[in-house]
């Protein structure tokens, strides 16, 4: 994408300036809010704390939670894949596998491991997988919830398009809630970095309530969730 | 009108919702269900704590913004074109569907794929995008079911076919789209995934709506559960996001607090399965991420709200939480309203963007209960908006024959021979229409009471000539 094209800006912001009954404001400065609940919530949990209601968030949403220390991940995440029916897995391009010891299931054969040099081949690959392994950046405890910062090494489809997903949760990750991920991204936009292309928040697997508000799991995205827990401190 | 809904005048719509008694048991059913799940996850809630608060968070954060909306929406732009997107602010709807249709030809698209977006029914863009030979698919489910049913109108802003039952449902996709199963959700549901599956990967272009824009960094956040938002944004190698002019936040800080706010007030969810936050990227070289990425901003008579009384309806973040307690809801349903927006913020936000002669009638479908205000997640005064609206459109529709009726009314009421005339006249003019001690079918104005009630007949004895008399009886 070379620079975009922005079409009929002046003309349209200078009707809702005028409408607001004055001229185009140049600078606001953002006030400080009076009121700010979101930072009071899970404020004084631990980390033991902000796990247990990580387990219970994800279990309402429905995925399974299993913890585990660093030294069994590599079996544990075996006999996940194995428990939900085993066949093609597909995983995200991260550094972190090899760091937490799986390069046993990157070796796989039965493992395609995200490759952008591959082109659309890979969307190809996932399509047919059965499991997606991917690695949380952020872990919200109120919710349930992983973060993934997608580019094209932690591809989105790894999340998306197989039947279940596999969520890799350090414990180190999480936080009391939604809050202190956007404060996250919130001080890298302030700060003019760029942010990822796609930051998406994911709490289970895709459902839909649509019919009659009965709560169907796994709609367009995968059918079931895994997030696996481990000690990493 | 994109926007409209059906033909006829508001009271026909009225009547004929009244008679489907199975829409309105559905409905009433669904909206105790949405109410109930909102209730759990907000004011019983214990975790978040007050949640006063949080309403008055977004509040604050609603009205800053639009204050300063030409500010912020100068941000989005300038941040969403630096990183290679192109924004186009739309004036009008025709404008916005000319614009997409261009890009769509620029592409040479056939096949589209839609993520839920109320904005894009509102501006009537599956319509615009048929007319240059494309093909839409709607993959939300609820507007998959509408779609596939030969294009049904939507009955509710988060659930739009909320007015269908399973079995109905499944006739639908029996007779549209030759599925032979049961009517279980489950199944249903299933059978969508398989439809869809090859098309969301074979899409030329994806559109999406936008539940908020973030000003800072030039994001589109997308609340979702059924995944398909992820897939129309991930495989097409174009993607297209429409948005009305006000549903943007400064900075991701307040992106936290409004998405809180939207999920667990619309659907009761401490947060949706999927918030999914797309920004452009200059140097885009994801296998599976658009190469293109075009923003619409629309106007479409939001402005004729801007620096007016009914500038807090723009703070609306499209819950449906007010339609989910509203008693005229429960009793007419959606598509009585004639218009995509229905319920109370539909009573307040058509004649904004449609004008009073379309939807002027629309502020009297309420009881001015107040449940609304009450429910609303940024605090829109809306039964207090719904007011304004009667005044107004009084005001501007003053019809000759009401005034005519008011004038003949006060000649009568100051000539004393005139007054007691008619009131003795009275009995003697209904007697004609009194059936079993009571008159079920009046002329004229009367007509609108008697089709749901009985008027009384007037006493034979009127007050001036009973108090006569009483007097008399005293003194005697």
């Amino acid at each position: 994408m070379a620079e975009g094209i922005v079409h009929n800006k002046d003309a349209f912001l200078n009707r809702i300036a005028s409408k607001l009954g004055r001229e185009r404001t140049e600078a606001v400065v953002l006030p400080k809010w009076k009121h700010q609940p979101q930072w009071e919530v899970f404020k004084n949990d631990g980390a033991d704390d902000l796990l247990g209601t990580f387990r219970k968030s994800s279990m309402a949403k429905s995925a399974l939670v299993i913890q585990t220390e660093r030294a069994n991940l590599a079996a544990t995440v075996k006999e996940a894949i194995e428990k939900y029916g085993g066949g093609l897995v597909v995983t995200t391009k991260d550094r972190r596998f090899a760091e937490y010891g799986l390069e046993s299931l990157l070796a796989d054969s039965k493992t395609h491991v995200w490759d952008a040099g591959l082109g659309k081949r890979n969307i190809e690959i996932a399509k047919q997988a059965n499991i997606g392994v991917i690695f949380s950046d952020i872990s919200l405890a109120e919710s349930g919830t992983i973060v993934q910062f997608n580019d094209k090494d932690i591809a989105r489809s790894v999340s998306l398009l197989p039947v279940t997903y596999i969520a890799i949760v350090p414990q180190s990750t999480l936080v009391p809630r939604m809050t202190q991920a956007t404060q996250m991204v919130h001080q890298a936009a302030a700060e003019g970095k760029d942010i990822s292309t796609c930051i998406n928040f994911i709490s289970g697997p895709s459902n839909s309530a649509d019919i009659e508000m009965d709560i169907v799991i796994g709609v367009h995205g995968p059918v079931e969730a895994v997030h696996i827990v481990v000690a990493d401190k | 009108m994109p926007m409209k809904i059906g033909e006829k005048p508001f009271f026909g719509r009225v009547d004929d919702a009244l008679e489907k008694t199975f829409m309105r048991t559905a409905m009433a059913s669904a909206q105790d269900r949405l109410r109930g799940r909102k209730l759990d996850a907000t004011v019983r809630d214990e975790q978040i704590g007050d949640w006063e608060e949080w309403r008055s968070a977004g509040e604050e954060i609603r009205r800053h913004t639009l204050e300063n909306l030409d500010y912020y929406l100068n941000q989005l732009s300038e941040n969403f074109s630096r990183k290679g997107g192109h924004v186009y602010f739309a004036d009008t709807a025709e404008d916005a569907t000319r614009y997409i249709q261009e890009v769509a030809k620029k592409k040479n698209a056939k096949k589209v794929t839609k993520a839920k977006s109320m904005v894009t029914e509102e501006i009537g863009l599956n319509e615009a995008l048929e007319e240059i030979g494309c093909q839409v698919f709607e993959t939300d489910l609820a507007e998959y079911i509408l779609q596939i049913d030969d294009h049904d109108r939507p009955s509710h802003i988060v659930v739009p076919s909320l007015h269908k039952n399973k079995e109905q449902i499944r006739d639908t996709f029996r007779d549209k789209a030759g599925y032979t199963g049961t009517e279980e959700p489950r199944e249903l549901t299933a059978f969508a995934r398989s439809q869809l599956r090859e098309v969301f990967l074979e899409a030329d272009i994806g559109i999406t709506g936008c539940n908020f824009a973030v000003a800072e960094s030039g994001t589109i956040s997308l609340v979702t559960n059924e995944g398909n938002a992820n897939m129309v944004t991930t495989y097409p190698d174009t993607q297209i996001s429409v948005m009305g002019m006000e549903r943007l936040v400064p900075t991701w800080e307040e992106l936290d607090v409004m998405v809180n706010l939207l999920s667990r007030s619309a659907v009761g969810q401490k947060i949706t399965t999927y918030v999914t936050n797309l920004t452009p990227q200059l140097e885009e070289n994801s296998v599976d991420a658009p190469k293109e990425f075009h923003l619409v901003i629309l106007d479409a008579g939001r402005s004729n709200a801007l620096g007016t009384e009914f500038q807090s309806a723009l703070h609306c973040i499209r819950c449906a939480a007010c339609v989910n307690v509203c008693p005229v809801y429960r009793h007419i349903g959606g598509h009585a309203y004639g218009s995509i927006y229905q319920g109370p913020i539909g009573a307040v936000l058509s004649p904004i963007l449609g004008g009073y002669d379309e939807y002027g009638e629309l502020p009297f479908a309420s009881s001015l209960c107040a449940a609304c205000s009450e429910a609303c997640p940024v605090r829109i005064p809306l039964h207090e908006q719904l007011i304004r609206h009667r005044e107004n459109y009084v005001a501007q529709k003053g019809k000759m024959s009401e005034k005519l009726a008011m004038k003949a009314f006060g000649i009568g009421a100051s000539t004393p021979s005139l007054f007691q005339g008619a009131v003795k006249g009275l009995p003697a003019i209904m007697k004609p229409l009194v059936k079993d001690d009571g008159i079920s079918s009046g002329p004229g104005p009367m007509k609108l009471w008697t089709a749901v009630r009985e008027f009384p007949v007037p006493e034979k004895n009127n007050f001036r000539s009973w108090f006569k008399s009483h007097k008399q009886e005293g003194e005697s």
